[in-house]
């Protein structure tokens, strides 16, 4: 079942074609389908409120909003506060951005949709997740304001906090499935999705929690409390910067959902049955499924606080996920 | 040269003349950020070598984890985090130490692989499979004495930090 090699050099021969095919998909399907999760966003919780939320750009219940949104950025003007530190400043929503991007490489949309098959993909995924942190710290460091700099703070310290249930999880899938690639734990489930495995239920459940907590998306979105610190790190920013991190909270609801679909729903696997829907299409429509949860849980929760949030994190959901790794390790050695 | 040396000459610069801008930053700040750019140098190499599982944990740990408790340490604690410029003056002290360590660690290596042998190819197999099977059989012992003291010094360090309630 598995093609030998990814759909983009068996297409052409050669070296840098494909690479340079494989570039530009990956680019396409970051501007893509974040564009269309924060289109979701708008209508999904203007729906949950009982409005309609945009109506207008682009004639059809206002698919274009985020296109005008975007237009709307790039003509505002760019300020930069007078007591901040220039570059640093500017570098942030990049160092925010790019990782996000990188990520996208790893992940298989299709049994030979992909771009890179690395041997150890679920490290890849998990480490650059962590490394668009250092952009928030940056970004409220450089902005000489306390308020964001609080919000740069609280939003590392809940990344420490969350990492490690995160990848406590992935680890008990990488024990079970035998292997740190995400196609080979995608393979490793055509028959069963992780899901269906009780202990890994609830390592999904601790996932998206986690996940959740890193993206600073409610009910943890203590970084950006705008009735105690404005919104935190992004305070002083305008125009095509703020945009960026605009688009990287949407890029990380996408890559995280993607990585929850091939950790524990069998990425591009069909349900029983269905397996004439093509591969890509299923994997779509989980990440789909899950941005909505994710989106659901904004309209759902009030803010935890500050102590709550770092409470849950070492006192419920690590040593939960210790647990599940021994459980797992039980089932892989007893089965 | 090939394509993998160029690439190395490339990372290795970078990462060392980010290395000296570590020490010669008049801001603690700058200088973590310096360290950033570093550490994912030396991350880097280790993927050039073909040692894919190493270089990624070297980004998650360091550049994910070691730099961001720096960064928010700096901040949370009393650091001069601000715009004025810091100089240290033990310039003298500090020349010797690192001459004495580039030395030491100079040394080491050319015992290890002398100049004459033929260097390791770039695409050996360093993946997760070749390291796991090397840590748990040949290393296992070294392996889980570093792990037990690592767990020592954690307890250490929550022991020290905690505030005596009782007394």
């Amino acid at each position: 079942m598995i093609g030998d090699s990814s759909v983009f050099d068996t297409l052409v021969g050669g070296y840098w074609i494909p690479l340079v095919m494989k570039a530009a998909a990956v680019l396409v399907v970051f501007l893509v389908v974040p564009l269309a999760v924060g289109y979701m966003e708008h209508k999904v919780l203007a729906h949950m409120q009982a409005r309609l939320g945009p109506m207008e750009a682009g004639a059809f219940h206002g698919w274009a909003q985020l296109v005008a949104d975007g237009v709307k950025f790039i003509q505002k003007e760019d300020v930069v506060p007078a007591a901040a530190d220039p570059g640093v400043f500017s570098l942030a929503p990049a160092v925010v951005l790019i990782p996000y991007i990188v990520t996208l490489v790893a992940i298989p949309f299709g049994p030979r949709l992909y771009a890179l098959d690395l041997d150890v993909g679920v490290f890849f995924v998990l480490a650059m997740s962590s490394v668009g942190v250092i952009g928030i710290l940056m970004a409220g460091w450089a902005s000489a304001n306390k308020f964001s700099l609080i919000g740069a703070l609280r939003a590392a310290a809940q990344l420490i906090a969350y990492e490690l249930p995160l990848v406590l999880v992935a680890a008990a899938v990488v024990m079970q499935a035998g292997s740190m690639s995400l196609l080979q734990i995608t393979e490793a489930q055509s028959h069963y999705w992780n899901i269906l495995y009780p202990w890994q239920l609830v390592g999904f459940v601790i996932f998206m929690m986690a996940a959740v907590a890193e993206l600073t998306r409610p009910p943890f979105d203590m970084p950006i409390a705008d009735s105690e610190i404005i919104f935190g790190a992004y305070t002083e920013y305008t125009g095509l910067k703020f945009a960026f991190f605009l688009l990287s909270e949407y890029g990380g609801i996408v890559v995280m959902s993607a990585v929850a679909s091939v950790l524990y729903l069998g990425g591009y696997q069909p349900l029983p049955g269905l397996s004439i829907i093509p591969g890509f299409l299923w994997m779509f429509g989980k990440i789909f499924a899950l941005s909505f949860v994710i989106i659901w849980l904004r309209a759902t929760f009030p803010r935890l606080r500050e102590d709550q949030l770092q409470r849950f994190a070492w006192v419920g959901l690590t040593p939960l996920a210790l647990a599940l790794i021994l459980v797992t390790s039980v089932y892989k050695v007893g089965v | 040269m090939n394509a993998h040396e160029y690439a190395f000459v490339v990372v290795a610069t970078i990462g060392s003349i980010a290395a000296v801008a570590v020490v010669t930053a008049r801001n603690v700040v700058h200088a973590a950020l310096y360290l950033v750019v570093t550490l994912a140098a030396v991350g880097i190499t280790f993927l050039l070598l073909g040692a894919e599982f190493v270089g990624w944990v070297q980004i998650l740990i360091y550049v994910g984890a070691i730099v961001i408790l720096f960064l928010f340490g700096l901040m949370l604690t009393k650091a001069p985090i601000g715009r004025d410029a810091l100089d240290y003056q033990n310039r003298a002290v500090g020349a010797v130490v690192s001459v004495v360590v580039a030395l030491g660690l100079g040394s080491l290596i050319l015992q290890a692989w002398p100049l004459a042998s033929t260097p390791a190819a770039p695409s050996a197999p360093g993946g997760s499979d070749v390291l796991g099977r090397a840590l748990f059989n040949t290393y296992v012992l070294p392996f889980e004495a570093v792990s037990f003291l690592l767990l020592a010094a954690l307890i250490g360090a929550i022991v020290l930090a905690r505030r005596d309630e009782g007394t």
